[in-house]
């Protein structure tokens, strides 16, 4: 999709597990690493009251008769043990989660972020990627799969949502709950089916009763999968493919009337 | 003692679920848990009778009072999540940490629980299974993956089970992190594609940084070889061993639609001669 429209901007916010630099080989021209703050705790200072622990919604915070302990990878950066400290025993300081990466492949501008390996929250670095948001380009996001806080972040404000999907059983199961997540934010959205041949016809009477319009299909075919093996965007290799995916962007306009 | 397997991959999409399904049908004396609690398919397969349902309450969200709010604009100032626009909370964005109601001199904000998901214990045709269901766009669910293994291990104690196998979930984060903490023995399925091994590398980080025993087996295989040998040979250097090679078939979509696990709908089929043989491997590392 990115290779197929022109002024794109390319934002990988899978960042547990981000693909599309494998695809689109881009050369990087910028490596930032992204923090987080975390509470350190002033053992001079500290009465061990125990308020911050108690006031902390993520238990990030314990504190013993004589001792407190930090667990900085459960913390949530939201400041308020600091707040609430009467002794000011509170500092925050800042740790690495990752790093984003800026380059260009193709005359495709990508952004992506990369979380660091045992680091559990997502979040903070998807939103860091798409800080890199440039207004004036057409931004496509790689989102995360599933449908919980990481795939909310990659959607929150986006224009309008493409979803793939597969026609199988588990296809139309994690594409119903995708479809929830989506309308509880009220984006628009339409859906692109893969692998088109394999599995059955639910998926498509099940856009048709929701009125979720088919924006594309891709068959299955062995050519695309040899490819994508092979890190390949298959509408390099198949560029009849590029018109099709500008379509889905007129598509897409048409219905939204921006 | 219990061993536990959990089944990850990375990459979503791998065939994780269609192979915990056929394993539930390979083994005795095991309880099967869905650990992707927000996006579960293993039910499609097992499809369980839910005996027992559970409400999930981890997270909290503000609520504003609109006729106590003086409009001074504190907990706009200090909401670290940006969730309070114009003295809007937006719900979405709100990570329920509780810094506005507390910074609020009116108390015109409160904190109120939300049921974040639901966990099940259910029985299968092939024994008890421990899953749960996590609401749309929910946060916390490492917590509910943390309640489904709890509720697992409950389980294989009062019913004598040996073993607990984990389907996990995509990704390398906190629902992983949880899905995977102190398990016996992590089995990460890949395909043989770029990605798939890029993806691989960074499970298989995330098994080692957790000091957690790992194998590996190659999902369809054949639809690229020069990549399934790649995946050998990093394994093999890394020390890691391939516990087995499933080749592509469109049988396992057959299954699926049938609502079957490939081992129920074609047992001679090369796929699930390829899973029995896996999975006997991978005993053997227990």
């Amino acid at each position: 999709m990115a290779l197929s429209l022109e002024n794109v901007q390319l934002l990988d916010c899978d960042v547990e597990e981000p693909n599309s630099h494998i695809l689109l080989q881009p050369r990087i021209h910028e490596t930032k690493p992204v923090y987080t703050k975390f509470p350190v705790i002033s053992e001079e200072l500290c009465d061990y009251c125990g308020k911050c622990s108690k006031f902390c919604a993520y238990n990030a915070l314990f504190v013993a008769p004589k001792t407190v302990m930090v667990f900085p990878e459960l913390c949530h950066s939201c400041g308020g043990c600091a707040l609430v400290c009467p002794k000011n025993a509170i500092t925050e300081k800042e740790r690495q989660i990752g790093v984003i990466k800026n380059g260009e492949a193709k005359g495709v501008e990508i952004v992506y972020g990369e979380l660091n390996v045992g680091e559990a929250m997502a979040v903070p670095l998807i939103r860091e990627v798409k800080k890199q948001m440039k207004n004036n380009k057409t931004v496509v996001i790689d989102a995360p799969p599933g449908t919980a806080c990481s795939l909310v972040a990659s959607v929150h404000n986006s224009d309008y949502c493409i979803l793939v999907a597969e026609p199988t059983p588990f296809g139309l199961h994690d594409l119903k709950i995708t479809v929830q997540v989506l309308k509880d934010l009220g984006i628009p959205m339409g859906v692109v089916i893969n692998r088109a041949g394999i599995g059955d016809r639910k998926v498509y009477e099940y856009c048709k009763k929701e009125k979720i319009p088919l924006l594309l299909e891709i068959p299955f075919s062995k050519q695309i999968a040899e490819l994508y093996s092979r890190g390949i965007p298959f509408a390099v290799e198949m560029p009849e493919w590029k018109k099709k995916f500008q379509k889905i962007l007129d598509k897409i306009e048409r219905r939204r009337e921006w | 003692m219990v061993k536990q397997i959990t089944v990850l991959s990375g990459k979503g999409g791998t065939g994780k679920t269609s192979l915990v399904g056929s394993l539930a049908a390979l083994t005795k004396k095991t309880v099967m848990t869905d650990c992707d609690v927000d996006a579960p398919d293993l039910h499609l397969l097992l499809k369980p009778e839910i005996l027992q349902t559970q409400e999930f309450k981890a997270s909290r969200v503000a609520v504003m009072d609109e006729e106590k709010c003086i409009q001074c604009g504190k907990c706009e100032e200090l909401c670290r999540f940006n969730a309070i626009e114009k003295l809007v909370i937006d719900p979405i964005l709100c990570e329920g940490c509780g810094v506005c109601a507390y910074v609020c001199p009116v108390e015109a904000i409160e904190l109120r629980e939300r049921v974040s998901g639901y966990a099940f214990i259910s029985r299968t045709k092939y024994g008890p299974m421990s899953h749960a269901r996590l609401n749309p766009g929910e946060e916390n669910s490492g917590k509910l993956v943390s309640l489904v293994r709890q509720n697992a291990k409950k389980i294989a104690e009062t019913e004598n089970c040996e073993l607990i196998i984990n389907d996990g979930p995509p990704g390398i984060g906190c629902p992983v992190i949880a899905a995977v903490g102190g398990v016996d023995i992590g089995l990460i399925v890949v395909e043989p594609s770029l990605s798939g091994i890029h993806d691989m590398e960074r499970a298989l980080g995330l098994l080692i940084h957790f000091k957690i025993p790992s194998l590996v087996c190659v999902n369809k295989y054949d639809i690229n070889e020069e990549n399934t040998d790649r995946i050998v040979e990093f394994c093999r250097s890394n020390s890691v061993e391939v516990v087995g090679k499933i080749p592509f078939d469109t049988l396992v979509t057959e299954a699926m639609v049938a609502g079957k696990s490939i081992v129920d709908y074609s047992p001679k089929s090369r796929v699930s001669e390829a899973i029995a043989e896996l999975w006997k491997r991978t005993l053997e590392n227990i």
